[in-house]
């Protein structure tokens, strides 16, 4: 597994300049930033599938790895990239079967060093760690918003009506890469990541917005 | 009372073998329960686990199993040992040579001998290589919970329980402290891995959890006994001690990044931005956790 950095070596170069205008009162804020990347890079190492180009910062990353939110502009360019690496189902299938989604909205597995395999079906969604589902699922997270009656609050009676069309669209691209709409959402982007293939995101989007699924219930 | 005597049975076994036998299936297994927990639990009512952890923690409020690896530090700490044959009696933890008492409480800080800002755990290994003849770099390469790695969480269990009760104040005096601070901040705003995780994305908010897991908000004094100020901890959920170097590598495997070194300044520098927000928290280490 490997995200591709997009911008190369952006986030290294910038501390250069700040060096030679550094004051005797201490390191510059953006040589800390410099110091902070090369302490990082010498501080891992591979272990198992978790190789090291996993701190191989993109665009997106590198621009949310402060306490301050990016500039207006550079969230939008952030926005714009992870838009455009939204691939729709190739099969044209954005459903699948809610319960499948259920098991995989219930995994947090998949990706860490103790893991055997970097492969799509080794993976969980890990979406009950973050967030509310389904109603019978007491044990969730808090750090993303409530889904319980993710479908049914948005008015989806029927997943395959062209009124649905604009949601379901909407809930793809959130699911492939939420960077889209948020640069510095939590959110990992399940589609470009690799994380989860297809079939796996449909039986999600299944859950989410099928009317028979517990989350709408 | 039932649950003090298994760890009494437990701490028997503990106490007299330098080396913990059986530590690396130990290891494998918590690693197993630890996915286990990220697996189903439809039916789990929130009110009965919580209780349950709730009722646990009462049952151990007389004993928690960390004094059975404190009472092992302390014995580590004074017995003569390795190819030196010597105690850690003179280690000089920030304090001066032999001061125990308040040390934790101002670690990491910044070392003159070794030129390094160093936390408990780093520091302890330095000096089992200085006083002891024992090779600190064999030492961070030994996995968690096998050969002296076994013996650094004990060590550290006892040092951090001598301050049990004190506040945080870490020294930031020198400049290399409040390099590593910046650093750590940094460090815990960094998004990465395969999920963008950093830090920040679980610890920078309060009121949070993952699951039932209440997660501490770290960018801020989380508070008396929270966070920075529990571990060294006892592990309820697979009997183990974990040092704070442990409680992050752990994080890390979590964020799904590559493998921090032991001692590593990232981790380090993660100490000291954690250590210097807790400042004036009182540390309830070695605490009981989940």
């Amino acid at each position: 597994m490997n995200i591709k950095p997009a911008f190369g070596n952006t986030v290294v170069g910038v501390g250069v300049a700040a060096i030679l205008a550094a004051c005797a009162t201490g390191p510059s804020p953006a040589e800390l930033d410099r110091e902070a990347i090369a302490v990082i890079r010498a501080a891992f190492r591979d272990q198992n599938i978790a190789k090291i180009d996993r701190i191989q910062q993109d665009l997106g990353q590198a621009a949310c790895s402060s306490g301050t939110p990016p500039s207006e502009a550079l969230a939008e360019q952030v926005m714009a990239q992870a838009k455009a690496t939204v691939k729709w189902p190739t099969s044209g299938q954005y459903f699948g079967d809610w319960r499948e989604g259920e098991r995989i909205a219930q995994s947090g597995r998949g990706m860490t060093w103790t893991d055997s395999s970097t492969a799509t079906s080794a993976n969980g969604g890990s979406c009950y760690n973050c967030h509310q589902l389904s109603k019978a699922e007491v044990s969730f997270g808090t750090i993303g918003p409530s889904l319980y009656n993710y479908g049914k609050n948005r008015g989806v009676a029927d997943i395959l009506a062209p009124t649905a069309q604009g949601i379901v669209e909407y809930t793809w691209m959130k699911l492939y890469n939420g960077k889209s709409y948020n640069a510095c959402s939590n959110m990992p982007r399940f589609g470009h990541a690799g994380l989860l293939d297809e079939k796996q995101m449909a039986h999600l989007m299944a859950l989410l917005l099928d009317p028979k699924s517990p989350v709408n219930q | 009372m039932k649950a003090a005597l298994l760890w009494a049975t437990v701490g028997a076994a503990l106490l007299t073998s330098p080396v913990l036998p059986g530590v690396g299936q130990a290891q494998a297994q918590a690693q197993a329960q630890a996915q286990a927990q990220a697996q189903p639990r439809a039916q789990a009512p929130a009110k009965t686990t919580a209780d349950g952890i709730a009722e646990y923690r009462k049952m151990l409020e007389d004993g928690n199993p960390a004094d059975l690896f404190e009472a092992k530090g302390e014995g580590l700490w004074k017995q003569k040992c390795g190819p030196r044959n010597a105690s850690l009696e003179n280690c000089n933890l920030g304090k001066g040579p032999g001061v125990v008492k308040g040390a934790f409480v101002e670690l990491p800080r910044w070392f003159e001998d070794t030129q390094r800002v160093q936390d408990l755990e780093s520091r302890l290994v330095t000096c089992m290589e200085t006083l002891q003849g024992f090779n600190a770099t064999e030492i961070a390469k030994t996995e968690f919970g096998r050969g002296e790695q076994v013996n650094v969480t004990a060590l550290a269990t006892y040092i951090a329980a001598e301050s049990r009760g004190l506040r945080f104040n870490l020294p930031q005096a020198h400049p290399a402290e409040r390099k590593s601070y910046e650093i750590g901040k940094r460090v815990f705003f960094f998004r990465g891995g395969p999920m963008d995780f950093s830090c920040a994305a679980c610890h920078s908010e309060a009121g949070k959890r993952i699951r039932l897991q209440d997660l501490p908000e770290l960018t801020k004094n989380p508070g008396d006994g929270v966070g920075f100020a529990a571990w060294p901890a006892y592990r309820v959920s697979n009997g183990q001690m974990w040092g704070m170097q442990l409680r992050l590598n752990d994080c890390f495997r979590q964020q799904r990044f590559p493998f921090p070194g032991f001692g590593s300044d990232v981790t380090i520098a993660l100490g000291s931005y954690m250590g210097v927000n807790a400042k004036g928290a009182q540390s309830i280490a070695p605490a009981i956790k989940r």
